[in-house]
Order: C-alpha cells, then structure tokens, then sequence
C-alpha cells in the first residue's frame, strides 16, 4: 500500500478514496484503455459510470463527500465532443456552481474535479487520477462524519459554552 | 431489507485478474453480504460453462439479480445479460462489476489494494443491482437503405457490395467525382498495375447501378436518429449544370478562359479552368462550375460555356439544394489529407523548386497528369539524373504525427522504380526502417535492391541548395546520417521526393461529433475494438472503412469497405434493431413545469403541453444521455437503467468500508433527564 | 379528568414565528381549544417541564414542536417530549430542516460565540464577559445549557412523525394538519403535510425556456410582474422548493426564499438548485461561466438558507487545529481566493 502519510501526516496508513464519475463513451474507455494499455495508477478511484456527464446530479457528489469519500472526480468527453452533443457543457456549470458553494462549506475545489479524456486518451485518465490523487493527498482526509459528531459538552468551570 | 437475491461471480480471468486480485478472498467475502445469495469464483465466466453457471443458478436457487465482476461491461455485458434471459431472468437486472481493466490490470503493483477496491466495485455493483428494474428493449424496423459517405476505394467497394445485394445505397462525395486518392495514382505496388485501369470499373459500375444514387459535390450536414432509422440532412452544392441536359461533351470547358491551378486533383502541380471535371474517367462525366475562379461570378462577363453548350445545360443561376433522407445504416469512408510539407522547412519543400511531394509525384509520372507522365524537373523539361526519396516525412516524428503511415515505404519503392524506368537516374531513399509487411511486399523491396537503387538507412536531417562541397554546386543536397555505417552523409541530388505522411482529415473531428462517433488521439476515427471490431463504431449502425480509420493502402481499405458491408447487410437481414431502454420519463401528475429541462434537450425531445402546464418526454426522440434527469430541481424524472436510487446505493455501496453506520438518522442518544 | 386529547406545543430555537402562526387559524383555534386538552404551551400557557416529566409516557396525544436543536435543552425537550407524546409533530422550517438558525452550521460555537459578544458591531462589552456553564453566585451555582457547534434538526435528535413545512407553515395547512389529527385520518408516519409539486405549480407568472446570461439581485432590476422571476434572472428557489405557500413570494415581485424545503423525496434542496442553475446558465467557457456565476453572490446562503441543517453535509467542515476542531473562517474559504479559481 502506498503511503500518502508522506503528503500529509493526518492519512496514517489509511489511503484517500474518490469516487468517480464517468461517461459511457469517453471517460470510462478512456479508463478501460488504461486498463488493456496496463498503465498503472493508485488504487484510490471507485468509479461509477453514467451515460453521459450530464447525468451527474450534484446530490451524488454530496452524497459521496457524506459517506466518507475524499474526493469526487467527474470525467467526460471533451467540449464539443459530448456523446450527446452537450452534456458535458452542462457538467462543467454544475460543477462549477458546485465549487462555490462546496467551498463556502469549507470543501476544497480541489476535492471535486471535473476533467476530460477521450475514448482514446487512456493516458490522460491515469494522469488525471494519479494529479487527483495527489492534490487529495495533500488536503488530507476528510472523513465528513467527524464533523457531524457533536463535541462533547464543554461543563467544565472556565471554558465559555 | 431488500427481498431480492443476488448471485455474485468473480471472474480469473485466467491470471488476468487472478493474478493480482485474491479472487477466492473476494468471492468468499461477497458471499457475506447482505442479499447476497451465491457468491463463486471461477476461471472464466465468459466461457460456456461460467455461463451456464449463472443460467443454472438464476433457475435453481432463484436469483433475481446477478453480478458478474470479471472485465469491461464493454467487453462481456451482452455476453452476461444473454445468460440472464436464457435463464427466465430479465436481462437488465444483471450488472456488471468491472474488476479487470478497472482493477486487476491498473493496480499490478499494489495487490491488497487491488483487492480491496475489487471488493468495493462489487460492493457497489450488488448494492446498484438491487435497485434496477426490468426493461424491455424499444424494437424498432431497420430502414434497408444505407448511406454512405466518401466515394474512395473503400467507399466505393462499401456501396457496391451492399448495392449487389439488392438493397439501396446513397453514396455522397464531397468532390465532383468518386474515385478519391486512388484516383490520383498512377501505378500501385508491388504489382504495379495500372490504378486507373483497375479503379475505372468499379467508378463505372457505381455510377450505372441501379441501387446507387450518387450525390457527388455534395456534404451530409445533419444526422439524427438512431440505428435503422437516421434522419440525414445531405447539402448538394450548385453545381451550376443541369445534370439532366448535360453530355458531358467537353465543349465548355474547352471554352473556358479561366485557368486555376488544381490543387486537389493534380495536387497544385496541374491547371484545370472554373468549369471542369476533374479528369477524364470522372464518374459522374458532368463537370461543375468553380464559382470562384469563374470569370463571369467574378465580374458577369464571360459565358463562354453557357454561349458553347450544345444543349444548354449550364444553369448560372442554380441553387444548392438541401435533401432531407432516411436511412438505416451509415458508412462513413471519408479518407485522409496529405501531410503540408511545408511543415517541416528543413526539407524546403515550398521554398526549393525541385522539392516535390509524393502526391506531386504521382501526378508527374501519371500517363494523364500535367507532364504527361514524364518525370521532370519543376522546369517541365529537364529530367533528373539522381533523385532522393524522403521517408517518413510526418510520420515517426514527435514533431508532427507519431504514427507510421504505412504505405510510404511501399510508394517509395514503387517511385524508385518508376524513377529507374522512366530517367534511368540514380535513387537514393532515406528511411528510418523499411516497412514492407503484408504479401509480396518484400519481394517488392527485394527487386527494387537488385534494381540498384541506394538505402540509406538515417532521417534526413535537411535538403538545402547551400552547396558547401565541389559536386554540390546547383544540386539540392541531402543532409543525413547513415546509421548503418555511422557517418554523415551529404548526398547531392536533382530531385527530392518527400513520402508525406496521410493525415486526418482536417474536419475529422467535426465530422466525428456530427455522426456520433469518437476520434483516437491522432485524429481517425475510432473502431469499436481494435482487433475484434475493426470496421463498427462506439455508436450503433455507423461504420468506417479506409483510411478515415488510421492510415492503410488500398487492400486494407477495400477490405474493410467490403466489411462494413457485410454488417450492414447483417443488420438489413435481421430487419429489426433492439435498442437499449435507458430514457427518461417525467412524472406529469407532479411536474410544476419550471420549464428548466425544455432546452437542455440536444434531441429536443422535450415538449412543453402548455394547456396541461407540464413538459413530456417524447421516447422516440430520446437518447438517454439523462441531462433532463438530473437538472430537474423537483426530481420528477427518472432516467431508467441510471435511477437516482440506483446511483446513490452505488455510491454506498462502493463507500461500504469507509461511510459511517446507521447514516439515515442519527439520533443522539440522551435519556431526558 | 379531561377526556379530550392532549395537546403540547413547544418552542425550541425559533425566532416565535410558528407559535403566532398557529394562531393565524384564526377562529379555528377555538374549535382547537375545544377539542383538546392543552397540556403544555410555555409561550402561552404557565405549565413547567416538571410537569410534562410527571406525565406519563405517551400521556400527550400530539405535540407540535417548532424550533431547530442547537442546545442542550432543546435536545433535552426533545427527547422528553418524545417520549409524552403519542404523535411528535415537526412544526415549521426549523424543526424540520433548520431553517434560518441553521444558517449556524456556516460557523461554530467559537465563532458565535467570538461574534456575539465581542465583534459585533452593537455590542458593548468592555470586560469580555461571555456566558459560563456554571457561575457561582452566593445563594448557589447556576447553569446554563451547553450550546452546540451544530445546529441539528427535530428528526436528527428524536424520530418524528409528521412534518410541517414552511416558516412559518401557512394557516391552511395547521389547520389540515388540526383536523387530520381531530378526525383521526392521518397519513403514514414519516410524511409531510402539504403537496407533492413545486412552487412553479403555483406561480401565476408566464414562464419560457431558460437561459440565464447573468443573475440579479432584488435591488438591482424591476422585475416584470407577469413573467417568470428567474427568466429575468432573479434566483427564485421556487423550482425546487415543496409548493403550499401559494406563490406568496413570487406574487409580489420577490424570488421564492425556499421556506418550505425540497420536493417530496428529494434530499439535499441545495443540490437540486446547483443541478438546474447549472443547466441553464448560458455559457461554455470555464470564463464565461465564472463570469455569470461572480453575479450570484453566497450560492450556499441561498441554496441552503432553510436546508442547511437537513442538507446531506449539514454544516461546513469542521478543521483540525491543535487538536481541536473549528469551522472554517468564511475569509478562508478558497473561492473567495481569485488564484484559486478553477
């Protein structure tokens, strides 16, 4: 197992885990040429595959970040190469937006990322996860529960409430 | 909990995937999940007995969901959800978990995390499983006519094919005539027969069978539908002659005073005039009018053809026209470009007259080009003593394209010895390796040795005229290192051929997007699977042929022509297409017709029922890409096979190891006091 | 003793709203007092929490709770009221998903704290006296509740069984909900009272395909009154908010707030208004796009301004520091940052 302890101390022997999103027809063969070209990557990507980047509903990437993923990376085909003509232009609006207000929650850009690679580009998909991989790295986990935990009464004498 | 039963498969995969997952380790623990009914391992699931397996399974221990983890749903999910129906199980309740080409082949260095991520994406596919609903595939009839597009050797071989079968073909071409680049060769290797003679039949049989209706100057604009059904949009530009009057007698333009330099046909090393064809065994015979070099659409004077034509067929006036078609498959043959030389200006082309492509050259040593088959120099009367033949020139070059364009060497070959035959002058090729795979080549390359023609083995580093040595003077000298021997060389020369390399098209990727289809890194269009599924594309019912693919010579491209062929006949015999069921629904009863859907729609399938004040679906029209379904800000529509149940248990399920327990609510525990 | 059935009403962080919006029932409230035994009611009524601890359990047949959980007490009411009450009730925008004091979770109890009685503009403060858990005082010690980083919803402290939606719920709909109980038609616990559509559903105004080139504020436009608010580019959440309201908002010229949360099944409100924003902002370029989305200032402040607390992050992160945890002072959040724009 690698150790990412070496980009910030806080990961332990834990590694981070993004959730991906990936199109049909770009994006996810991209990823399967990865795999027949045997271009190694860190084992830190669980992806799931949608028809289109249009499809990426912001509640799956929340939902993600909620149940313990470090990060989010959404890939599609490039502009003007969208299966369905235009999804991934409304991938990159959402997203965007998504940024933003992800932000103002106190979650990094750099935990939800959108990138591109074609059907052919098998190198580009693993570079894009090995990047990702280390810019989650660097911000450390983020274990979302944690923050939902209430912090125990402060009762004691002196400490404001 | 969900009812449902799930058998899980884990694939070896020989030591594809066994190799570095631990998939007795996986299987054991998928077996411990929850719904989880038959979890098992096995060598291939692909083969006959994996999948009577499942099909046994799904009958005796009642499965109603299966998952098969094993390699790209790409790959084997038609193979799987086949098993699944031939075992009474609907089809679309199968799911893929794809542990090979996301896993086993990506993590070979790190095998316990291999493992674990396995165990996630099977996590993940069980818990996305339970939530899928059976689907129906939409049937829809195929439309037994095909269209296709590029009037090449491969084209042309596409359209006969299918034409000789007894069903309809509408072939466009871009250009006034068929024929493509073959046309524009003389001889071809290594048989070194001529191509007009063996290209003209076949341009002959296009243009007087029955089933094909050839649009040449003409460019599809529009595509849309799906497979058995595309609606194609075809613009037929003005060609300026009335086709239905016109002999193809020649009168006009022999007439014609104005005279352009063709740069498509004879490769700029030729003049034609503004109403031409462009050369003799064109098919269709009728020329076309080059509005911009005409005189009379420059200036309205002129009309010598109109005052010539014995019956009266040139129509100035005439409009491009814009036919709307339907089809049931589409052949896409578009071609390739030639390298610009001027790219690389170390070799001068442009810039030092005797520097000539290899298209120029095959105009020039052509019976019917502008030299009249003489190999000359750019004077037009001098003819060489030594020639240097430029491999590579575009190609194996990070500069320009990496990949070899495989045919070069052989058209090399074929020019050293026309050069020989022609001017008996002294050839020299500079190549990096000589590339003459494929039958009778080498015996090709092995005559041309015995011919006495020069191989140096080394990239040209430059051709100049800055004559340094005595010997060079008035030369074009080529500067190289001869790797065989190691010593630069500099070899003094009449003639410089480059082999430029074969290009995408310079629309490619436009033409790509507007089809549907992708394009590799390069810039051809990309085949469905490289070896497997040569000629079909990622989208159903569109196929390429030729050299739009990746470069190839001319049996490559008649092969796969006659390939995309036979799918497309395959497709016509089955005479109804199965299309998949992922689209998406609105739930009128609670859209609020916000109206934020209407335009996102690429398909335009949606429709705004004001009277109702709700926004419809049309099935037919939809493609399930499901950008509808996720903008919806009242989630009323369901995208089917790729739910929002489905997805977000997916996200659970891969998540299985790292979300925190009891998530739904988490209620503090406190007694009140 | 009283055969009626009982009736508790409670307040915990609200700003009131709800207690007088029960009484915008107007003359039904008597039908109310009628009908029930009112057992409990601190606004209105002089009964104390040793009371209700006396009663028995599940003695109370319907308590409507408004106000969100951010303290001990609240939490601490919470669960006695549970526990007295047949049918627990989440009565308003704060019970059910925060609402306003949700808005909180944006910062944490340091940061309230800090604010409060210190920073903000109107305090006057000079010894920096902030409010202590104990203080000794010569007749004994007196408490105060603990007060949390986190402001929690009703159903994220007790199970609840009915919802209310809106801030306040409109008078139509207390009194569906005061005759469902009477008549004893209730629906399946766990649902909300009211309807399945959006505020769109409601809205009058005449709504076209959208393309949005860039977002205005209230201040900066006169809207067109017969026109869809967010056509003209003024951010209504009233395409993803639960409809019931009857448009008040939009039928006045002010985008829908969003008071009375998502659709039926939806989760994260704030997510579904990034999703079809997004979709229908008209630009392509990652510049464009940035330029259309500088004019929509605070996107979580407005997509979460009720949801925040019931939303799938509930609350900004919570950073490490020395071993303790702190929210994330909103001057460093990264977008805020041009260079780190992305």
């Amino acid at each position: 197992m690698a150790d990412y302890s070496q980009f910030n101390p806080a990961w332990g022997d834990r590694a981070p885990v993004i959730i991906g999103f990936l199109c049909n027809w770009c994006s996810y063969r991209a990823a399967d040429l990865a795999g027949t070209s045997r271009f190694g990557y860190p084992a830190t990507l669980r992806d799931i595959r949608i028809m289109c980047t249009g499809r990426l509903d912001p509640t799956f990437v929340v939902k993600a970040l909620r149940e313990g993923a470090d990060g989010v990376l959404v890939m599609g085909c490039h502009p003007g190469q969208c299966h369905y003509e235009e999804g991934n232009y409304k991938a990159m609006r959402r997203i965007a937006l998504l940024q933003r207000t992800l932000a103002q929650l106190g979650v990094h850009p750099d935990r939800v990322q959108l990138a591109w690679a074609s059907a052919a580009q098998g190198g580009i998909f693993t570079e894009t996860v090995k990047e990702m991989t280390e810019k989650v790295a660097r911000l450390g986990p983020m274990q979302w529960r944690d923050n939902l935990e209430e912090t125990a009464p402060h009762q004691e004498e002196g400490v404001p409430l | 909990m969900s009812e449902e039963k799930v058998g899980v498969y884990v694939c070896h995969c020989g030591h594809n995937i066994a190799g570095t997952v631990n998939v007795e380790e996986v299987s054991e623990w998928a077996g411990q999940l929850p719904n989880v009914a038959v979890a098992k391992d096995y060598k291939f699931m692909c083969s006959s007995l994996g999948q009577e397996m499942v099909e046994e399974d799904i009958k005796k221990e009642g499965l109603t969901r299966v998952v098969v983890a094993a390699c790209s749903p790409h790959m084997h999910e038609p193979t799987f959800r086949g098993a699944c129906q031939r075992a009474g199980m609907n089809p679309y309740l199968f799911e893929m978990a794809n542990i090979r080409e996301h896993a086993s082949w990506v993590h070979q260095d790190d095998k316990p995390a291999a493992t674990e991520k396995a165990k996630a994406i099977i996590s993940g596919a069980v818990r996305r499983s339970l939530e899928l609903a059976p689907l129906e595939p939409f049937r829809a009839p195929i439309n037994k006519t095909t269209l296709v597009v590029g009037g090449g050797i491969a084209g042309i071989n596409a359209a006969l094919e299918i034409a000789g079968a007894g069903y309809k073909v509408l072939l466009v071409e871009r250009e006034p005539s068929i024929g493509g680049h073959m046309a524009q060769f003389d001889k071809t290797f290594p048989t070194l027969d001529c191509a007009a003679c063996i290209l003209t039949p076949k341009m002959f049989d296009v243009g007087n069978s029955p089933n094909i209706e050839l649009l040449t100057y003409s460019e599809v604009e529009q595509v849309d539908g799906y497979v058995g059904n595309f609606t194609v949009r075809i613009r037929k530009r003005a060609r300026k002659i009335d086709t239905t009057l016109c002999t193809g007698c020649g009168d006009c333009w022999e007439r014609c005073p104005a005279k352009v330099i063709d740069d498509v046909y004879e490769s700029g090393l030729g003049y034609r005039t503004a109403v031409y064809r462009p050369f003799p065994q064109a098919v269709p015979k009728y020329p076309v009018i080059d509005t911009e070099s005409c005189i009379y659409f420059k200036n309205g004077r002129c009309k010598a053809c109109e005052k010539f034509c014995p019956t009266g067929a040139i129509k100035f006036d005439q409009e491009d026209e814009v036919v709307v078609v339907n089809v049931g498959n589409i052949v896409l043959a578009t071609g390739y470009d030639v390298f610009d030389a001027r790219r690389i200006p170390a070799y001068g082309y442009g810039r030092l007259a005797n520097v000539f492509t290899s298209m120029e050259f095959e105009r020039m040593t052509n019976a019917s080009g502008p030299t009249d088959g003489k190999v000359v120099l750019r004077d037009g009367v001098t003819a060489p003593e030594t020639v240097a033949i430029i491999h590579c020139v575009g190609s194996r070059d990070k500069n320009t394209n990496v990949y070899c364009s495989a045919t070069c060497c052989m058209a090399a070959l074929k020019f050293a010895h026309l050069v020989k035959e022609k001017t008996n002058a002294q050839v020299y090729n500079f190549y990096i390796d000589m590339r003459t795979a494929f039958k009778d080549y080498e015996l090709f390359y092995t005559r041309l040795l015995e011919e006495g023609t020069h191989f140096i083995r080394g990239r040209a580093a430059e051709v100049t005229d800055a004559a340094r040595l005595p010997g060079e003077e008035g030369k074009l000298i080529v500067q190289a290192e001869d790797t065989l021997i190691g010593k630069q060389r500099r070899v003094p020369v009449d003639m410089v051929i480059l082999m430029v390399a074969m290009e995408p098209r310079a629309d490619a990727s436009e033409v790509a997007h507007r089809f549907g289809i992708g394009c590799s890194d390069a810039g051809f269009f990309t085949e469905r699977h490289p070896k497997l599924d040569p000629v079909a594309t990622m989208t159903e019912g569109i196929f390429i042929a030729g050299t739009c693919q990746g470069p190839k010579d001319i049996p490559a491209s008649v092969s796969q022509g006659e390939a995309t062929a036979a799918r497309v006949l395959g497709l016509i015999g089955k005479g109804e297409v199965q299309i998949e069921p992922v689209r998406a629904q609105i739930d009128e009863d609670r859209c609020s017709g916000c109206r934020i859907c209407n335009n996102l729609c690429p398909y335009n399938a949606i429709d705004f029922i004001a009277e109702k004040g709700v926004s419809r679906v049309n099935p037919a029209q939809c493609k399930g890409c499901g950008t509808c379904v996720a903008a919806c800000p009242s989630q009323v529509i369901t995208g089917q096979h790729y739910t929002y149940d489905s997805i977000m248990s997916q996200i659970e399920g891969l998540l299985y190891d790292v979300r925190s327990p009891n998530e739904k609510v988490r209620v503090v525990e406190m007694e009140p006091a | 003793m009283s055969a009626k059935p009982k009736l508790a009403v409670y307040w915990a962080s609200s700003c009131g709203g709800c207690e007088i919006a029960i009484l915008a029932i107007h003359e039904k409230i008597l039908d109310v007092a009628a009908a029930f035994d009112l057992v409990f009611w601190p606004c209105v009524l002089d009964f104390k929490k040793a009371d209700v601890a006396a009663m028995a359990d599940g003695e109370i047949d319907v308590t409507l709770f408004n106000g969100a959980i951010r303290t001990e007490e609240n939490a601490e009411m919470a669960h006695l009221l549970r526990k007295k009450s047949k049918v627990l009730v989440a009565y308003g925008s704060c019970a059910m998903e925060g609402c306003i004091p949700g808005l909180a979770n944006f910062a944490d109890r340091k940061h309230m704290m800090q604010y409060i009685y210190h920073d903000a503009p109107t305090v006057d403060n000079p010894e920096g006296v902030e409010p202590q858990p104990q203080t000794t005082v010569p007749e004994g010690t007196l408490t105060l509740p603990a007060y949390w980083d986190t402001v929690k919803t009703l159903d994220q402290v007790v199970p609840v069984d009915y919802y209310l939606p809106g801030c306040p719920p409109e008078a139509k709909w207390t009194q569906a909900a005061v005759e469902a109980i009477m008549s004893g038609q209730l629906p399946p616990p766990g649902s909300v009272i009211g309807m399945d559509v959006t505020v769109c559903d409601e809205c009058p105004r005449e709504r076209e395909e959208k393309k949005i080139k860039r977002f205005y504020r209230p201040q900066e436009i006169i809207p067109d009154p017969n026109k869809c608010l967010l056509d003209q580019g003024l951010l209504c959440m009233g395409i993803a908010t639960r409809a019931g309201c009857g448009a008040l908002c939009p039928s006045v010229n002010m985008g829908c707030r969003g008071c009375y949360g998502p659709n039926v099944d939806v989760v994260d409100g704030g997510a579904r208004m990034i999703s079809a924003i997004g979709s229908v902002i008209d630009a392509k370029t990652p510049e464009e796009i940035d330029a259309v989305l500088d004019t929509l200032p605070d996107p979580a402040g407005y997509f979460y301004r009720f949801g925040l607390a019931h939303s799938m992050l509930r609350r900004t992160a919570l950073v490490r520091e020395n071993g303790d945890r702190r929210a994330q002072p909103l001057e460093e959040v990264p977008h805020l940052d041009p260079k780190l724009k992305t």
